[in-house]
């Protein structure tokens, strides 16, 4: 219920509507989810994750296990967000999770019933038998009755991202330590981000009643905010959780941008995903409360004790009418002073037989909570004391069994908390994180006074560190309240007592796992799933770590802790993999020719990130193969153009370019004359066939190099570690030129009637003779020309400046039409470079050598290169390895598939009997059958002998032919000629 | 003779404008990949000195000024543009023409750093990165090129096969920040 006078952080007089579970309720402006709920007295919000059973609200923030909601915004369904970290909006439609039909009456909290059988380790040793069953039965019957939320799989439309921030010093925690720290750094002139996860700064100052400087914690905490918003070196970052430390000074980060709204617009991202670069960082997280374990502990209305308190102070919502508090500190005493102030009627029940009362409430010193009662709701609690047993009537109780400092961050990069005996709780172990530094109640100052100080201190020794000069301020008063504690972790009883809430894991369980050697707390947990859920066991952790620890006859300190590791609080994997949807997915690479390519309808394919035509369509073509042959035939016959602007293209130049080329490819270029074309192959230093291409000599000290278009950015990078590794005094330089130049293949027999209809001058044998290169212009444009060819035909490549591409590509089609020639795809190009038995990376699939290639002589003897004393390995040398060979059908079925198999006539069909693969096939137009390239064992020593292809994912076996893998134009006479 | 046409990459995907920020295509220009030969670092640098006013840049480091500067373009280059190399120059480094292999566009506008914080991970602080200072580094997920040419001008760089993915990944990012500017 909403108490007049209280929560400074709602409007009530400006109403918002919402449902929850299609009911119609009403918030005020500024509510979360929880507050409006709460205000509206609805207690159970969920079920439990195994159990099923009623759960309510527990906390104000982040660490919430309880109440998870599905939101439905427009297309939008975002399951598991927590009530206490939404703010609601008009019309805001929230359902509860987990229940079937409903909430409040769920047919599977039968499962609370078979409890008994249902312990830590039930799965482990129930679904064992029969085998087959796990994948058919159990498992389905088990993830349809576990889970939380469900996903819609359907792409909603909604926007993520991520973005990179930099900053000297992170500040992580806009509660009392992280303002002043912020503006201690900030005041020193350092760059400060300042990182919240709620909207509004001041931390626990939000949910307190406490003064600083003798105005209520929130006012000060608000005009602090202003202090450090008109601050140039501060960046404040609201709603912004940091997730997790990393490496080099980065830190993750997950702001939410459209929690807030009714309707937000379609280009806001939901949530940025921020990688934060920093010189240091302040760790000022905060502590959390824990409960207590005691029987039946988790019904609704159970809540922390200092939750309790703060929806009355910040929201202006009592939890309940009739208010319990069990605690075993001090600080949980203010939940009674607050609500009385409140005018409510509260009752504590303080473990500590010596406490004493702050203020106007009724006191039960060293009493003890023994069970509860209500079945979707508290309705009264039982206790003990000085030996009697009574029960009080309640319907809400606030619990505290004190405060752990939030070390999770300092443990992100495998840091250990330290035990803190005065404090009972982990507190950070200094250093775990290089740079980030503590203060304030994460580590382990729990007094607002001393908060401040704490954080002047820990900012200014930091500022100090990184070079700045420091002024440091003057502390503000403060009201500063007792903190003593006296440990309670558990009290047992009839009934069972829960430790994690979200995954239902009880101190039964964890005595369990001890009982069955699972004594590490790494073993509990996996054994228990304590911690495991998503809010990363923030409120059970030190309570199932205190249990284990009495079961083991341990201390906690010797017990330890599970590892924490990042994120802190859920992100979405939407977030982490912002960017790449649709467009976002890769970068798209188009060369010039693309516009008029996809005009005139041709199908794409990716190469790389390269689009490519795959073939040109004419009509009546009803398949690409009616396309790809008549593209064949046209080379064959007339003339072809082809874009080849993807091949990788290197510009060498240097004194020592000649010298430097002769030690990466295997054959010899310094002495390959200017204007000459030499067909040049690469190794890795292993050995093995790195790329192929050719290299032109340009000039004295000039080449321009091509690669395979798959591999141009492997070979570039081989030549700069070359270069920078290994030969660094060469003087030489590499500049890729891919990009600058647009190039065409013009090939077949009227290849240079094409060329004279479109180059200025004339294009001769004496000028360019097969293998020659050099300067020519277009329309005055300068261009380079290069009598090369990947198709066996008397063939050219042009390149011009890219710029002139597109407009190139239309003339040079013009041209070709009037030749009976046109554009080809890579399907042609494909057929027909294996037509002439020329390899590309299906070949070259960085397991050949030269030798198995069939190249051999192309290692020069007369020189070394990178790679040769390598290639000259036993196992590379050896007899047996596969060879290159062509093939083609001569059995009744005259299909051939790349990735088939080879084997012997009669062999059984076995691995150990595998003679080789195809990597290349088509059917060959100008040949009239079925061909391709593979390797094979022995291959060229089997020219003429029969093999059988077997290709299993078709179901498809051949009988094939050895042949060379030159099929058409053996002695190459179209190309020279 | 045929009469060839030029194309620029980017002219028909922009100008683009969201909130605070406008991307716009930038006219081609002589662009030289500048590599001194061993021992010739200071002749290059005088050559360049000569035809752009500056020496070589530092790490980091390059100016335009009238569309004319040499920048930083690796460890063992610069880009020089606005200008052809001169005989000087070519004496004393590799020179290699690159007016075509680039895809080039202006950022600006008061959103401009902001923009740039979602495409890539460079320290945009203005000081960090202000005007005579340029970089290579990621552009989304494109390797490219950024040069600060005034507090809220830049000018950004990828090869000019992904102009469409540049303006796509800046259009998007730009659109993120205005609608994050509305909300503030």
């Amino acid at each position: 219920m909403r108490v007049a006078g209280f929560g400074h952080a709602v409007d009530t007089a400006q109403p918002v509507s919402f449902t929850f579970d299609g009911k119609r309720f009403s918030g005020g402006q500024g509510d979360t989810l929880a507050s409006a709920l709460l205000a509206n007295d609805v207690r159970l919000v969920g079920r439990s994750f195994k159990y099923h059973r009623a759960r309510g609200i527990v906390t104000t923030g982040s660490e919430e296990p309880n109440a998870l909601v599905t939101l439905t915004r427009g297309a939008a369904v975002t399951p598991n967000t927590r009530a206490t970290m939404q703010p609601i909006y008009q019309d805001m439609a929230a359902n509860s999770q987990n229940a079937w039909p409903s909430r409040a009456f769920d047919l599977l909290a039968a499962n609370d019933l078979l409890s008994p059988f249902l312990g830590a380790g039930f799965y482990y040793k129930t679904f064992m038998w029969p085998q087959s069953f796990w994948e058919k039965v159990y498992e389905p019957l088990i993830r349809r009755a576990a889970g939380l939320g469900a996903l819609d799989p359907t792409y909603d439309g909604t926007r993520f991202e991520k973005a990179y921030a930099h900053c000297d010093v992170l500040v992580i925690g806009a509660g009392p330590a992280g303002l002043m720290a912020a503006w201690t750094l900030g005041q020193a002139g350092l760059d400060v981000i300042l990182a919240d996860e709620h909207d509004t700064l001041g931390g626990r100052l939000l949910l307190e009643s406490e003064t600083i400087n003798h105005t209520p914690g929130h006012i000060w905490a608000a005009e602090m905010a202003e202090k450090l918003h008109a601050m140039d070196t501060v960046r404040i970052m609201a709603n912004t959780t940091v997730t997790g430390a990393y490496d080099q000074g980065d830190f993750g980060a997950l702001q939410r941008n459209d929690a807030h709204l009714a309707n937000p617009d379609a280009t806001l991202p939901t949530e940025t995903f921020w990688r934060i670069a920093t010189r240091g960082a302040v760790l000022c997280a905060g502590a959390g409360e824990r409960h207590i374990a005691f029987p039946d502990n988790d019904r609704p209305g159970v809540m922390l004790a200092g939750a309790v308190r703060g929806y009355l102070n910040k929201y202006g919502v009592a939890a309940g009418a009739r208010v319990a508090v069990f605690a075993n500190n001090d600080n949980a005493h203010q939940t009674a002073l607050d609500l009385a102030a409140a005018g409510q009627a509260v009752t504590v029940l303080d473990s500590r037989s010596d406490a004493v009362a702050q203020g106007d409430y009724n006191l039960l010193a060293g009493a003890q909570v023994v069970g509860t009662s209500g079945r979707q709701g508290l309705r009264k609690i039982t206790f003990t004391q000085n030996g009697q047993t009574r029960s009080m009537a309640c319907d809400c109780l606030g619990i505290s069994g004190g405060w752990n400092p939030m070390v999770h961050l300092t443990c992100h990069m495998n840091g250990r908390p330290t035990w803190d005996e005065n404090l009972a709780s982990f507190v950070p172990t200094p250093g775990s994180v290089p740079g980030m530094v503590v203060a304030g109640s994460a580590a382990g100052v729990m007094a607002t006074g001393a908060v401040l100080a704490d954080a002047v201190q820990v900012a200014s020794d930091l500022a100090r560190d990184l070079g700045a000069s420091v002024q440091t301020p003057i502390l503000p008063s403060t009201e500063d309240r007792p903190t003593g504690i006296k440990p309670l972790w558990e009290v047992r009883g009839h009934g069972r007592a829960w430790l994690d809430f979200q995954n239902d894991v009880t101190t039964k369980d964890v005595r369990l796992a001890a009982q069955e050697n699972f004594r590490s707390v790494e073993h509990m947990k996996r054994y228990t799933t304590q911690g495991m859920a998503p809010d990363q066991g923030k409120l059970s952790n030190v309570l199932a770590l205190s249990v284990l620890a009495d079961a083991t006859g341990r201390g906690i300190p010797e017990t330890g802790t599970t590892t924490f590791r990042p994120p802190y609080a859920p992100v979405s994997i939407a977030a982490l993999g912002a960017g790449g949807h649709g467009k976002g997915f890769a970068p798209e690479r188009f060369t010039t020719s693309h516009a008029a390519s996809v005009a005139a309808n041709a199908p794409m394919i990716e190469a790389g990130f390269w689009y490519r035509p795959s073939y040109f369509p004419q009509p009546g073509e009803r398949t690409w193969r009616d396309s790809c042959d008549r593209e064949v035939a046209m080379v064959r016959g007339a003339v072809g153009v082809c874009d080849v602007s993807t091949l990788g293209k290197i510009d060498i130049q240097g004194p020592d370019a000649g010298a430097f080329l002769d030690l990466v490819y295997t054959g010899r270029f310094s002495t390959l004359k200017v204007g000459k074309v030499k067909y040049g192959l690469m190794l890795r230093e292993d050995g093995f066939v790195l790329d192929d291409g050719t290299t032109a000599r340009l000039g004295p000290q000039h080449f321009v190099m091509t690669t395979t278009t798959a591999a141009a950015g492997q070979v570039m990078r081989h030549l700069e570690f070359v270069h920078q590794c290994l030969r660094p005094d060469l003087d030489v330089s590499f500049a890729s030129v891919t990009e600058h130049w647009a190039q065409f293949a013009v090939a077949g027999p009227k290849a240079r009637n094409l060329l004279h209809l479109v180059v200025d001058g004339s294009v001769t044998d004496d000028i360019f003779p097969f293998m020659g290169c050099g300067a020519v212009s277009i329309g005055g444009v300068n261009a380079r020309l290069f009598r090369i060819s990947f198709s066996g035909e008397h063939a050219y490549e042009l390149a011009v400046p890219a710029r002139f591409g597109a407009s190139l590509f239309d003339h040079l089609l013009r041209a070709a039409e009037t030749l009976g020639g046109g554009p080809y795809g890579m399907e042609a190009l494909n057929v027909l470079r294996i037509e002439k038995g020329f390899i590309t990376h299906a070949e070259i699939d960085g397991r050949v050598t030269a030798d198995d290639l069939g190249l051999a002589r192309m290692v020069s003897g007369a020189k070394d290169c990178i790679g040769k004393t390598a290639a000259g390995r036993p196992g590379l040398v050896e007899d047996g390895r596969q060879q290159l060979v062509g093939l083609r059908p001569v059995g009744t079925v005259k299909k051939i598939l790349a990735g088939a198999h080879l084997f012997n006539p009669g062999d059984d069909v076995h691995r150990t009997t595998d003679q080789g693969h195809i990597t290349s096939a088509c059917y060959s137009p100008s040949v009239g059958s079925s061909l391709a390239l593979g390797f094979l064992k022995n291959g060229r020593a089997r020219v003429g002998e029969t093999v059988v292809m077997v290709e299993h994912l078709n179901g498809i076996t051949a009988t094939l032919e050895v042949c060379d893998p030159v099929f058409f134009d053996p002695d190459g006479g179209r190309m020279r000629g | 003779m045929v009469k060839l046409t030029p194309t620029d990459p980017c002219a028909d995907l922009l100008p683009v404008e969201h909130g605070h920020a406008v991307l716009r295509a930038v006219a081609p220009t002589d662009m030289w990949l500048v590599a001194p030969y061993n021992g010739k670092a200071k002749a290059a640098a005088k050559a360049a000195q000569k035809l752009v006013g500056q020496g070589w840049p530092d790490p980091g480091q390059g100016a335009l000024s009238d569309g004319r500067g040499l920048l930083f373009f690796g460890h063992a280059h610069a880009l020089l543009v606005g200008v052809a190399p001169s005989k000087d120059l070519m004496k004393s480094a590799a020179v290699t023409d690159q007016s075509d292999a680039w895809a080039v566009v202006d950022l600006s506008g008061d959103a401009a750093r902001d923009v740039l914080a979602r495409v890539t991970p460079l320290d945009v602080r203005p000081a960090a990165f202000g005007p005579g200072q340029c970089a290579r580094c990621d552009i989304a997920h494109m390797q490219g090129a950024i040069v600060c040419l005034a507090p809220q001008q830049f000018r950004l760089m990828v090869f000019r096969s992904m102009a469409k993915t540049l303006v796509h990944d800046v259009t998007v990012a730009m659109e993120s920040v205005a609608a994050l500017g509305k909300t503030a």
